[in-house]
């Protein structure tokens, strides 16, 4: 450990380093330590102190403001009184908390480092650095690591070495292995096929999400859209394959003018109703919900990348990253002229996947 | 059956379809005439033929140049025939209309029109063909409606273009959907029903007026709740909060590191 | 080592029990030493020098966020529960009152509203987690832009990549847990990227989600990774980080008085560990104030995971903010032909998802670039020396118009992923901001390249200028014959020191190798050598500080005498040292 250097002497630092004569000019060394007002006038020490002080005070004041804060205010709706009242007060307790908090933490780390600065010696200390390793000791660390490995006779023995790598080549493949049930793929086939449908089947009824109540033709005006899903996703009793299901079978329903539309492939004439028409609600870009529908220049945005499909273009990509229109569901009304699928979707809906192929 | 079959192949059997078909055709238009008629000289149910006169003064003096003399539309602005009371309390009780220029959007801005001036529009508007009526009083109170409920519905229904705590957002090429805190009960009914600029139309079909109350109910709940955490920061959610970390935060930390590393005098 | 070469004599062992403390503590002090070995940890630890720059405080800053990060997490673990299990609400929170949720954001909202303090600790959870990844940015900017990572802390470095990579790991787990709209579907978008991952990318999906997305099994799995393996990794990877900083001894600033072969600051004790230890309060301190201030997450406002909702704002927290951008920058289509194609298989074809696919490969590069920028740069310059000395980022200005460029890029993706608020708060059209940005993304960095490089290499002229002629002193004096000239002042010598005292090699050319021959590699290598040190301001000779030293003595009667004094400063300081 060294000294103490104050640059006065220079001491430390000793010029011919090797710095010396590379540069302008030699190391000048440390400058010399200025004494702090604290240092010369005791008076100033004093009130550096005070200071300190008053600080560790203040964090006691805050403390006790977080403490009032926690148990003079309640903490159940009853206690609370209305509801407004509740979220008035919440926000006062969460503000107590969060001011006192700081006060009492604020106090301790600002009074801990002034006292630091002011009254703690501030001569700055020059520690030599060591080399990471002597060369010496290095030929002795190699030498020893030799003969370790010499009295395990791995290298004579190549049947044992080979053998051991091939053991623990495979040894952590059962650690693998048994991640396998992570996918539960609910009684389906292990294979990305389950992928291809959806529950939207021929007839199956739209309802409205999230009430549940089929929709007939007239529901819908011109400029109307309606998030819908299958009326079969209620008879699933898994909470966690609804969710699957619905993930899939979300469906945005518009109703445009007819002329409006611009484009029909063929195959697709009866594929609408009246001007009504259905897509897959889940963006073929990564999956979100595209469901900002523009009713004047029928674009359909997705709010987190932005892909926008045109609904009059049989939602073709007009703007953003994504790939492929939107899924189309082909509909028609039932005898009781609720509007209902003709059929599921044509191509699997959502974000590409590997598998996806030619659909 | 048979007799039927049997007379149509009666001589007269052209002539007298024929004369029951013109018969038939001349009554169903005079029918449908005195119809029209009915309904433009009716009044749009709870307006006053002095508003809709008053209100057809001040619709040509201030609006005909973009709607047209009659308000059938022109290149500048849509036809309003048919988008009702709702459509024009809506759009000139909010400042929209007039439109200030033309742009991707009209923008809020104070209203032009006194309540009583928007009221005579709208009964002129309203006179020219059957649309969304004012909301009735009874749908715009929000201590009947059920604001969980309402917030279910906004969630499918409206979050996704102004935001899950009714901020506002962007929609394509330079339009938005305006933030909905401190907008007027009855404005933001209306809205629904007639779908200003490019907003669908959730008519009574799709969102019954219980259920737009509910949605209300929501949205006044919502602002009158403030937030409990502190300043919302715009309601904006991540982009605001990292803003801030980066921005006070880092000022904070630099500030105390600066202090924490320099001299003491 | 040499003490361990010495036998270890039967004095010492009775030794060992002759020294008798007297006070209380003293008698704590010396059972615990003659246990644990207290007197080498204090040998070593007690006086240890640290040198002391505001700009070393942001790893500190790192290192007490997370500290706070996991103690305020152990907080909300006593009352969250992950289930995904579907429960009716009826808490506190009146809108959603008798709305069907899962448990998770049920007992997250319970945590909000319920528990006393709750609200509290999950901002600060929330706003020490935003902080902590900050922190470790800012961090590893500092040591990228004054050479830190240089030869022997390039392991360091990586570690210090590996911690920040689990940063963003615990933060988008953490983000996901409450299972509300807005983290759902920040879940879909990681989905949907892992779909488009050849291969095996749709198995990816179906093991992460237990099978199709979303399932019911994902919350309680990301909780197993947001609260044990993440951290725990984190936590082995700071002990690491660590280990290596009391290896190596901090770097210092280049100054008067510090070299290679020495470390300048403040010990230890009481000093450092005072600053050090009350910096945490004060860390602490500030996001306490800011919790109690600024709301953050409102997780009420976006209603429980459903795959039909989504809301305008879909944003994540700022540090997956440039993956979202870059996502957003990329067109899906190139006018009319789509950039996603098929792969004709027997089979029936393998989708090749380019719009996801192709915006990771900058993100990639970026992170591996990182990684292994160290090598990179050490390969270039030829340089295999240690550095304890930091580089002032002027006096490399290749590496820092590098690094320049690159968080001009990374701010470029940054701001794409707010490009809703932008036009919203800037009145812009969002579509007009998507096309100039994948313009920018292209020239931005280019021009943060040159820009950067010409600021610095004019900086280090002027540290020339100042080292020769001294400071402007902004008098303006005429001199008898009328001329006008401004007084300089000249720098001190502690100043001249830090001024003059660096390399700034010039370009090395290709150098053959064993067999006598120049590689294309090497070739390479040259070429990227000469762009590095191409453009280079020397730094002052002896010569030409000599030379100006005289002609300010001759030419400026003002500042001649300040000359002349500092000139026998230095000459007295060398005699006083030869």
């Amino acid at each position: 450990m060294a000294e103490h250097g104050n640059g006065e002497s220079g001491a430390v630092v000793t010029a011919g380093e090797g710095e010396s004569g590379t540069y302008a000019i030699d190391s000048p060394g440390l400058p010399p330590h200025r004494p702090r007002l604290s240092d010369v006038d005791e008076k100033a020490a004093k009130r550096s102190e005070r200071q300190v002080a008053t600080l560790f005070i203040i964090s006691i004041i805050g403390t006790i403001v977080f403490m009032v804060g926690y148990f003079a205010i309640g903490r159940t709706s009853e206690e609370f009184g209305e509801y407004f009242d509740h979220m008035q007060w919440l926000r006062i307790q969460n503000t107590l908390l969060g001011v006192g908090s700081a006060f009492a933490m604020l106090g301790i780390g600002l009074g801990v480092v002034h006292w630091a600065k002011t009254l703690m010696p501030d001569h700055e200390i020059v520690e030599p650095r060591k080399p990471l390793r002597a060369e010496a000791e290095r030929a002795e660390a190699a030498q020893m690591m030799g003969e370790i490995v010499e009295e395990t006779q791995i290298k004579r023995r190549p049947l044992l070495r080979n053998t051991l790598i091939a053991a623990a080549l495979l040894a952590p493949l059962p650690a693998v292995v048994m991640f396998r049930d992570l996918d539960r793929a609910y009684g389906e086939e292990f294979s990305p096929e389950r992928m291809r449908h959806t529950i939207w089947d021929e007839g199956v009824r739209l309802v409205r999400d999230p009430t549940g109540t089929p929709i007939r033709a007239s529901d819908l005006t011109v400029g109307s859209a309606m998030h819908v899903i299958p009326e079969n996703l209620r008879e699933i009793s898994s909470h966690g394959e609804r969710l699957s299901e619905k993930a899939k079978a979300v469906v945005l329903l518009m109703r445009m003018n007819p002329e409006d539309f611009e484009h029909t492939s063929p195959g697709r004439e009866d594929w609408t109703y009246q001007g009504i028409i259905a897509c897959s609600k889940v963006c073929t870009h990564v999956g979100c919900p595209v469901a900002l529908y523009e009713r004047h220049t029928h674009h359909l945005l997705c709010p987190c990348h932005q892909s926008t499909f045109d609904a009059a273009q049989e939602f073709k990509v007009v703007f953003g990253p994504a790939g492929r229109p939107l899924p189309q569901l082909p509909i028609t009304v039932d005898d009781e002229g609720f509007l209902v699928a003709r059929s599921d979707f044509t191509e699997p809906v959502g974000p590409t996947y590997w598998e996806r192929g030619n659909a | 059956m048979k007799a039927l079959t049997q007379k149509r192949r009666h001589p007269f059997a052209f002539v007298a379809l024929l004369l029951l078909g013109l018969l038939l055709t001349g009554g169903l238009y005079a029918a449908a005439t005195t119809v029209n008629e009915a309904q433009a000289s009716n009044l749009p149910e709870g307006y006053t033929s002095e508003q809709v006169e008053e209100g057809e003064r001040l619709f040509v003096a201030n609006c005909a140049t973009c709607h047209g003399m009659n308000a059938e539309g022109t290149d500048a602005g849509p036809s309003l025939v048919g988008v009702g009371a709702a459509s024009v309390d809506f759009q000139v009780g909010t400042g929209r209309m007039p439109m200030q220029m033309q742009g991707p959007q009209a923008q809020q801005k104070p209203p032009q029109f006194n309540e009583e001036q928007t009221a005579q529009l709208a009964a002129y508007v309203a006179s020219l063909g059957t649309g969304p009526a004012v909301p009735e009083d009874e749908y715009l109170d929000v201590d009947q409606g059920d604001p969980s409920r309402g917030g279910e519905l906004f969630r499918i229904n409206c979050a996704m273009c102004h935001n899950a705590a009714g901020a506002g957002g962007a929609l394509t090429e330079g339009k938005f959907a305006p933030s909905l805190h401190g907008v007027e009960e009855r404005h933001i009914y209306e809205a629904m029903t007639t779908g200003p600029q490019n907003m669908p139309v959730f008519n009574d079909a799709n969102i019954p007026p219980e259920d737009k109350r509910d949605i209300i109910a929501f949205l006044k709940t919502y602002e009158n709740q403030g937030t409990p955490g502190g300043f919302s920061l715009g309601f904006l959610g991540p982009v605001s909060e990292g803003l801030l970390i980066w921005t006070l935060g880092l000022a904070l930390l630099i500030g105390s590191m600066v202090w924490l590393t320099s001299r003491s005098s | 080592m040499s003490a361990a070469d010495k036998n270890y004599t039967e004095a010492q062992y009775l030794e060992a029990d002759q020294y008798q403390p007297r006070t209380r503590t003293g008698r704590i002090a010396n059972y615990v030493d003659q246990r644990v070995g207290g007197t080498g940890i204090v040998r070593e630890f007690g006086r240890k020098v640290f040198p002391d720059h505001w700009s070393f405080m942001f790893g500190e800053v790192a290192l007490y966020s997370f500290i706070i990060v996991v103690l305020s997490g152990a907080f909300l673990t006593f009352w969250f529960d992950p289930s995904m299990a579907t429960t009716r609400y009826s808490g506190s929170y009146a809108p959603l009152q008798g709305v069907d949720m899962s448990t998770a954001y049920a007992t997250a909202l319970e945590l909000s509203f319920d528990v006393r303090g709750g609200l509290f600790m999950r901002q600060l959870h929330h706003w020490g987690a935003l902080l902590f990844i900050l922190a470790m940015s800012v961090h590893m900017l500092r040591v990228f832009f004054t050479g830190a990572f240089r030869k022997p802390r390039e392991l360091n470095w990586v570690v210090g990549c590996a911690l920040l990579i689990l940063g963003l790991g615990a933060g988008f787990t953490g983000y996901s847990l409450p299972d509300e709209v807005l983290s759902g579907n920040g879940l879909r978008i990681i989905d949907g990227m892992m779909k488009a991952i050849p291969v095996v990318g749709t198995y990816l999906s179906f093991f992460l989600f237990g099978g199709e997305f979303p399932g019911d099994e994902v919350i309680p799995r990301l909780y197993t990774l947001h609260i044990f393996i993440i951290p725990g990794m984190i936590l082995i990877l700071i002990a690491i980080h660590l280990f290596m900083v009391v290896v190596h001894k901090h770097t210092q600033y280049p100054g008067p008085g510090r070299t290679e072969r020495n470390v300048v600051g403040y010990p230890v004790g009481p000093v450092y560990a005072a600053k050090a230890g009350g910096f945490f309060f004060i860390v602490l301190g500030i996001l306490c104030l800011i919790s109690g201030t600024f709301q953050i997450n409102a997780l009420w406002n976006y209603g429980p995971y459903d795959p039909s909702p989504v809301q305008a704002g879909a944003q994540p927290d700022w540090y997956i903010g440039p993956f979202e951008g870059v996502l957003r920058l990329m067109p899906g289509w190139l006018g009319p032909i789509p950039l996603e194609f098929v792969i004709p298989t027997p089979w029936g074809g393998n989708s090749v998802a380019t719009p996801v696919l192709v915006p990771m490969i900058p993100i990639a590069v970026m992170f591996l670039g990182m990684f292994i920028w160290p090598w990179i740069e050490a390969w270039i310059t030829g340089d295999k020396k240690e550095h304890h000395l930091l580089d002032r980022p002027r006096n490399a200005p290749t590496r820092t118009a590098v690094g320049a460029a690159t968080v001009t890029f990374y701010c470029i993706m940054w701001g794409m992923g707010s490009n809703d608020l932008i036009a919203t708060h800037f009145q812009l059209s969002l579509n007009d901001i998507t096309y100039w940005s994948r313009v920018l993304i292209f020239v931005g960095p280019v021009i943060a390249y040159i820009l950067t490089k010409r600021i610095c290499l004019a900086l280090q002229r002027k540290d020339r200028e100042i080292a020769l002629h001294g400071h402007e002193a902004g008098i303006i004096e005429v001199s008898p014959d009328g001329g006008f000239h401004e007084r300089h002042k000249l720098p001190s010598e502690y100043e001249l020191w830090t001024l003059v005292s660096y390399e700034a090699p010039a370009p090395s050319g290709p150098r053959p190798n064993a067999k006598g021959k120049v590689t294309r590699v090497e070739k390479f290598r040259a070429a990227l050598n000469r762009m590095f040190f191409e453009d280079r301001v020397e730094p002052v000779s002896r010569q030409e500080y000599l030379e100006a030293l005289e002609h300010n003595g001759h030419h400026d009667g003002a500042t001649g005498l300040e000359a002349a004094q500092s000139q026998e400063q230095i000459t007295a300081g060398h005699s006083g040292r030869h």
